[in-house]
């Protein structure tokens, strides 16, 4: 906190932190409350522009925007914490056990690592969500399996570099079991660029979201989604573009707001920079 | 320094792209249309890829919206669904109803240059019938007993039991002839008889046709090159349009309003049956009351009016207007909505308090997911609680069409140029395609003796009766038939609009 504090020039740390606060406020806010109910259709008023009853107006069921994007805020922050979650504490697990153990299981870890990578992501993920079914949870691991590896490598790179250290040398000479030593003597020193990588791959996992459910594979329907906003928007660009543009606005906004959050980490944990 | 540095490339990234665009400006796009008189050639938005070029093996609609401009069968199916002679000229039918003698057109040429000859068409009959190597391709022959030509000019056809639709299977949907001297290889060189024969097939691209010099029937057509371009996307299919890159294609109600002025729109009728359904064979679906209150709980205007911009319209049985006297009027309006009425059914039927459920859709067109999600806001008004399940489209087909393994779904059922072939969907005993596991046994009866009775007017009543079945028995929630909206090129005239997907070019031509 006390870095935080002393960093508080840092434009990106200031503008990131503002944008994915007023986010976590809008979506704690639409556990109680939304302006409306956000299934609830009403045919005779759709595709209406915003108004003071419909704030960004309303979609081609009549369903109110605004309160679309106020618990579509949940779906993106479901996505990205489960995304992250599984890609770092995997990511984490592999990259450290190879890092640190190398020889073969270096090998054999990073190899699969390099296949899970050289596979393009969002096929990857269209193909688990074909296999294990759409939805948000199963969304989510696919998404998380995509982020492990980039993470595992961070990692590796991080544990490879350590394991020769000092402290970690005469941690092992007094006898700290290896788990610990990795865990609890490695972890802490190599966190930053892995706090970083995290704070990226949040932003890559609310994009994959919307790609996966602009393909109509994402969170199911009706629960809303920006990415899913944005596809059915599509048609209706032409006749009522504000449909679009709340969602397209919304994912660009968050993606930004992560960002610039992992920009201004990496400058204050990085000695170099300062 | 580092700023000038990120300046200059940003400068540079402009300076190409303003090249790229400047280059691309320059030249005209050549493909779509030519009216100049010399040559003339369309281009056709279609979906999708055809699934198979040889009619025989072809079982998509997509397919036949393209192919059947190469191919023809004995008979040809109208505009407003009834036949007209093609291959043969004219027909008799014995008075036991079992013996069709056919008189065969004598100046029809495939495109491989031969003159037709009975050969050939007996040669059609044993392929689809796999009379040679017992492998049927297809099961509307199994009521034949046997095909004969007596003479060059003459083929006869005897049936086991009469068949009042038997010949609405000898069109080019079902027994398009082919030439004997192209066995086995009709699917990578597809010949036929049709005014436009095959030029080239491009996966994911496109199918290129040309015009028939030979065509029996004089002057038409007027083409001399079609070419089918596949575009799944329905929005870019529109920007093509307007680019002109092709000169035809189907357009979404809520996108009218950006063509309808540049372009001629003409509206037509699908033949389709958009239905919400449900596997009769589980628990609680099982149960008329239970059916019939799903259905009254539905808001099918909200359907027609936000997912078809209002260009639909409203069925109450799986017919649909289009079918002209065979279509029964009235029945929409038997389950309207009424969500007490329909409250009080699911009460009576054991489930005061609802139920939960799962509507299974596919993910190729977005609007079963649109439709699904009116279904599951309408029905948790009566407390039925939806689950939306969105699969991958051969997912579906799998699971749901053919393995029947799910609760509700929607599905718009595509049309066909015989009533009996509409309905035939319903019988208990067509497993293959009673995917609602609908079972009544009147509809049965109904449907066999229909196939006995030579009186048309009296097959219209029985048809017609099995419609009401159908809505009696809420088989499935009938919604709409929604329209097609065609839009094309103003040049253009003699576009055809049929029952069932077929894109006929045969009478097209461009004006100047």
């Amino acid at each position: 906190m006390k870095t935080l504090m002393g960093n508080a020039k840092n434009i990106n740390l200031i503008i990131g932190l503002l944008i994915l606060i007023s986010f976590l406020l809008l979506m704690i806010v639409s556990f109680f409350y939304t302006p409306h109910d956000v299934t609830a259709m009403n045919v005779a008023n759709k595709l209406k522009g915003p108004n003071s009853e419909n704030w960004f107006g309303t979609d081609e069921f009549g369903r109110d925007i605004f309160s679309r994007i106020m618990k579509g805020t949940q779906t993106a922050f479901f996505v990205g914490t489960l995304t992250v979650t599984i890609g770092v504490v995997f990511g984490t697990l592999i990259g450290g056990i190879a890092g640190y153990v190398g020889g073969w299981i270096d090998e054999v870890f990073m190899r699969i690592m390099d296949a899970l990578m050289a596979f393009p992501g969002i096929i990857l993920a269209l193909m688990l969500v074909a296999v294990f079914g759409s939805g948000i949870v199963n969304t989510s691991i696919a998404l998380g399996l995509i982020a492990i590896p980039s993470i595992a490598r961070i990692a590796r790179s991080g544990f490879v570099q350590h394991k020769e250290y000092e402290y970690v040398l005469s941690a092992k000479l007094i006898g700290v079991k290896p788990f610990k030593i990795m865990f609890r003597h490695i972890l802490p020193n190599v966190s930053s660029p892995l706090i970083v990588a995290a704070s990226v791959s949040f932003g890559v996992a609310m994009l994959a979201e919307a790609a996966l459910s602009y393909l109509g594979l994402g969170v199911k329907p009706p629960d809303p989604s920006w990415g899913r906003m944005l596809k059915d928007s599509q048609a209706f660009l032409k006749s009522a573009p504000w449909y679009t543009y709340a969602p397209g606005i919304a994912i660009t906004f968050m993606v930004l707001g992560f960002y610039m959050l992992s920009n201004a980490i990496r400058d204050i944990l990085d000695p170099r920079s300062n | 320094m580092k700023s000038t540095k990120r300046l200059m490339i940003v400068a540079m990234i402009v300076v190409c792209m303003f090249l790229i665009s400047a280059c691309s400006g320059g030249k005209e796009s050549g493909g779509g249309s030519s009216g100049n008189g010399k040559t003339q050639e369309i281009k056709v938005r279609v979906n999708d890829d055809p699934d198979f070029l040889d009619p025989h093996l072809a079982t998509a609609s997509i397919s036949f919206q393209m192919i059947l401009n190469m191919f023809e069968g004995l008979f040809a199916p109208e505009t407003d669904g009834s036949l007209k002679p093609a291959i043969a000229e004219s027909y008799e039918l014995s008075k036991d109803g079992l013996t069709y003698t056919f008189k065969i057109r004598q100046n029809v040429k495939f495109h491989n240059g031969n003159s037709l000859k009975v050969d050939d068409i007996l040669y059609t009959f044993e392929h689809l019938m796999g009379t040679k190597n017992g492998k049927p391709l297809s099961g509307n022959f199994g009521n034949v007993e046997s095909v004969k030509a007596p003479d060059e000019s003459t083929v006869v056809i005897k049936l086991k039991e009469p068949n009042s639709n038997f010949l609405y299977s000898l069109t080019a949907l079902q027994s398009a002839i082919v030439p004997k001297d192209n066995d086995g290889k009709q699917n990578e060189n597809p010949i036929g008889t049709g005014p436009f024969k095959f030029v080239k097939y491009t996966p994911g691209s496109n199918l290129v046709l040309e015009k028939n010099p030979d065509y029996w029937q004089e002057n038409i057509p007027y083409l001399d090159k079609v070419t089918f371009a596949f575009q799944s996307d329905d929005n870019s299919a529109v920007m093509s349009l307007i680019a002109k890159e092709v000169d035809l294609t189907g357009v979404r109600g809520h996108r009218l309003s950006e063509v309808e002025n540049d372009f001629n729109i003409s509206h037509q009728n699908n033949n389709s049956a958009l239905i919400i359904t449900f596997n009769e064979e589980k628990k609680p679906f099982n149960d008329l009351k239970v059916r019939q209150a799903i259905n009254i709980a539905i808001n099918k205007q909200d359907v027609i009016d936000s997912v078809y911009s209002g260009y639909a319209t409203r069925l109450g049985s799986n017919m649909s207007p289009a079918m002209g006297d065979y279509y029964l009027d009235g029945l929409q309006d038997v389950y309207a909505r009424d969500i007490n009425k329909a409250k009080k059914l699911l009460s009576e039927a054991g489930y005061p308090k609802g139920f939960k459920t799962k509507i299974t859709v596919s993910s190729h067109n977005d609007m079963y997911s649109n439709i699904a999600q009116i279904a599951a806001e309408n029905l948790k008004e009566i407390g039925i609680d939806v689950e939306i399940e969105v699969v991958e489209w051969g997912i579906w087909l799998e699971s749901v069409y053919f393995g029947r393994d799910y609760e509700m779904t929607t599905i718009d059922l595509t049309g066909k140029p015989s009533a009996y072939e509409i309905l035939n969907d319903y019988i208990s005993t067509n497993d293959k395609e009673n995917f609602f596991r609908f079972n009544n046994k009147e509809f049965d009866k109904v449907m066999a003796d229909v196939l006995k009775e030579t009186d048309q007017k009296k097959q219209i009543e029985m048809y017609k009766r099995a419609q009401e079945i159908l809505s009696e028995q809420s088989a499935a929630v009938y919604i709409a038939d929604y329209q097609v909206l065609w839009a094309a090129n103003k040049k253009i005239e003699g576009l055809k609009s049929y029952p069932f997907w077929f894109h006929d070019m045969s009478e097209v031509k461009f004006t100047e």
